[in-house]
């Protein structure tokens, strides 16, 4: 009795802060969105949103563990494109589908290797090692690839995500929960987890208490460039064709996702919770301006007024509060002497 | 060696490693290509350097106050259409008031960032990625895929960009690297000897001792953007003499390349350091690869982006390992030359008593 009631209380206490706003947010857009359509909120309607978007929901699992660490990945939509382009190239040489797409996952997992060395190792600031990445991962994509389209993959590849499994589950949604629960896992019950959020909190700190740091660092640039590889493979399979510009601009959507959902950009703070809230708020509001016939631009342009107000938004209201405290503070010091 | 590095500030040594690698560039590519520093190209390149050049100098003062424009492809499209569309209404708008009305439109969507950066507190990465997108998709929605052609402009606007000041050899010295040149002496006199450059130094090199020190840091970095947008719109008037042929995508990626014009160039992210010549080297480096490796059969012009990104990264290496260094050595000396100074006043003054 005593820990469902602590479980209770745990939820209402994460329902006071931004997760609870995040809620309401949910719950706004899902009666907007059947307003428009009738039968909007179904299961499978749902399940089809997170196919259509599996690959940046993702990789926003990393990029939380990342800004959560007070470090940043904006190479991650270059390293999609890169590896669907080496797998696709190797692919049309007639290298067997399999082997082309270890080479696409290897490329992956070489790109956070380097990413990492800069940053982790050399101690460069991650804004602009990933910033350069991302300007030459999608120049290697393009080399590979140059201005043609490769499509006409084997047939079990175009499925690979698609094909429901389990129910009405496909492979991809089933595989997406598997790493969120993980992650969840990892950040939230797990002393690398703890580590993450102290080295996000205070570096200095972290590194004099021990805390092996550029391990951290390093873990987590391989992880996200396994995973973004990964993404990029699961988005050349859903598409059924492959370009040099697979992917540019999701990075967009991505750090959207984490921070909507209460990652803190400074480090330090956040939880899936809240990311998984904001994948589901995003993919909804994207659902909901495609029902209203609102162009993709149209909705990039949103997702990027989005991004702005959810570091805008809690920004002012801590403002707000700290400016009411202290009139408040003045106040009862004004009335004390009186 | 070490007498070079005495006597020079780690700035002018980078500067001068610069304008080598540059001379070496242009040996390679001419020893590729046949007839490779003609008179056609080297005005093609003065062009398309102007609009990087001024694009690297409104990133630089934005760099050196730890922060960063992403948004500036998208403030040059904008207003390369909205110009575009003003003069296809009414071709009888003057030439100075269309160079005014492109600098406003820019400063406009600059303010936006400034207001936003300096005053919401949102990081400008944050802030520059989400107006962006949000400049873009306005352009996009606001345009309805109608294109600006050359054929709706008057003809003053299409036949700038061949106008030149003067010619030696067939080499033209044309207004808009003009232009370029003056943006680049206006800013380099305002960031060495103004108040404004020396605060924005300030700000850049320790933020919370510029913040004791009574600077307003908000309102320097809300200027910055503004000045930043406003030369995205200067840029967006070139860009549109340049191509006189608009379309939704105007722009895309020249954040990029102004970005690494200026990391190239030596203007740091992380330590208020920098000077506009040494960004304007690092766009003639970049612009001189761009459009030479265009020309190379033997490397597909597809390794452009690839080795774009890996020069940024390479200066951003050399900056953080070797030019740390060098400031020490630099600082070092310039202390002993004090102490010199002090200590031989102090003699000067047993003497005299």
């Amino acid at each position: 009795m005593a820990s469902k009631n602590n479980l209770f209380s745990r939820i209402a206490k994460r329902l006071r802060g931004w997760e609870g706003f995040l809620l309401i947010l949910l719950i706004i857009i899902f009666l907007i969105n059947s307003s428009i359509a009738p039968n909007y909120l179904t299961v499978k309607n749902q399940i089809n949103l997170f196919v259509l978007y599996i690959e940046r929901i993702i990789v926003a699992l990393t990029m939380t563990f990342l800004i959560i660490n007070g470090e940043i990945d904006l190479s991650v939509p270059s390293i999609m494109g890169m590896s669907a382009c080496a797998m696709a190239f190797y692919f049309d040489r007639g290298m067997p589908m399999g082997f082309a797409i270890l080479i696409g996952i290897g490329l992956g997992i070489a790109a956070g290797i380097f990413n990492g060395f800069w940053i982790a190792v050399v101690g460069i600031n991650s804004l602009i090692v990933t910033l350069a990445m991302q300007i030459s991962y999608r120049g290697i994509a393009r080399v590979f690839l140059e201005d043609k389209s490769i499509g006409k993959f084997p047939e079990w590849f175009n499925f690979i995500g698609q094909k429901n499994i389990l129910g009405p589950l496909p492979l991809s949604v089933i595989l997406f929960f598997l790493l969120l629960v993980i992650a969840i896992i990892i950040l939230q019950y797990s002393g690398f987890g703890r580590r993450v959020f102290v080295i996000g909190n205070n570096k200095e700190a972290a590194v004099y208490s021990g805390v092996k740091v550029k391990e951290v660092k390093y873990v987590l640039y391989i992880a996200s460039g396994i995973l973004s590889a990964f993404a990029g493979i699961l988005l050349a399979s859903r598409l059924g064709a492959v370009r040099g510009d697979l992917a540019s601009g999701y990075d967009l959507d991505i750090i959207t996702m984490a921070l909507l959902g209460g990652v803190s950009i400074f480090g330090g703070s956040g939880s899936l919770y809240g990311v998984f809230l904001s994948i589901l708020i995003i993919l909804n509001l994207r659902n909901g301006m495609s029902l209203s016939s609102l162009s993709g631009h149209f909705q990039t342009g949103v997702i990027g007024l989005l991004l702005i107000l959810s570091v805008l938004g809690p920004n002012m209201t801590n403002r707000l509060m700290e400016w009411r405290n202290r009139r408040k503070f003045a106040q009862e010091s004004q009335e004390a002497c009186e | 060696m070490k007498k070079i590095f005495e006597r020079f500030s780690p700035e002018q040594i980078r500067e001068g490693f610069l304008i080598s690698v540059i001379i070496i560039v242009v040996l390679i590519f001419s020893s590729l290509i046949p007839d490779y520093f003609n008179a056609r190209f080297v005005n093609r390149l003065s062009t398309s350097i102007a609009i990087i050049g001024v694009l690297a100098v409104a990133q630089t003062q934005v760099f050196l106050t730890r922060n960063f424009d992403l948004s500036l492809g998208s403030i040059v499209g904008v207003t390369a259409y909205l110009l575009g569309q003003q003069l296809w209404w009414h071709p009888e708008i003057p030439p100075l008031v269309a160079v005014m009305l492109a600098i406003g439109i820019g400063m406009v969507m600059g303010a936006i960032n400034g207001l936003i950066i300096a005053y919401g507190r949102v990081p400008s990465l944050i802030t520059t990625i989400g107006t962006l997108a949000i400049y873009r998709s306005f352009l996009v929605e606001y345009s309805n895929a109608v294109p600006i052609t050359t054929n709706n402009l008057p003809d003053w606007i299409v036949n700038l960009n061949q106008l030149s000041l003067f010619t030696i050899n067939g080499f033209e010295f044309r207004v808009l690297f003009g232009v370029m040149l003056l943006v680049g002496i206006i800013f380099h006199l305002l960031l060495k000897y103004h108040r404004f450059g020396r605060r924005l130094y300030a700000i850049g090199s320790n933020p919370d001792a510029a913040r004791m020190a009574g600077f307003n840091d908000r309102r320097i970095v809300f200027l910055a953007f503004l000045i930043s947008g406003g030369l995205g719109g200067l840029a967006g008037f070139m860009y549109l003499t340049r191509f006189g042929n608009i379309m939704v995508l105007a722009g895309i990626g020249l954040e990029f390349s102004a970005i690494a014009a200026a990391v190239v160039g030596g203007v740091s992210n992380s330590g208020g350091s920098g000077t506009i010549i040494g960004a304007l080297l690092g766009s003639l480096l970049i612009d001189l690869l761009e459009n030479s490796l265009f020309r190379t059969v033997a490397v597909s012009e597809f390794w452009r982006d690839a080795i774009l990104g890996m020069l940024i990264l390479l200066a951003v290496a050399i900056d953080h390992v070797v030019i740390g260094r060098l400031r020490l050595i630099w600082a070092r000396v310039g202390f002993k030359m004090e102490t010199e100074e002090s200590q031989a006043q102090v003699e000067g003054a047993d003497h005299g008593k």
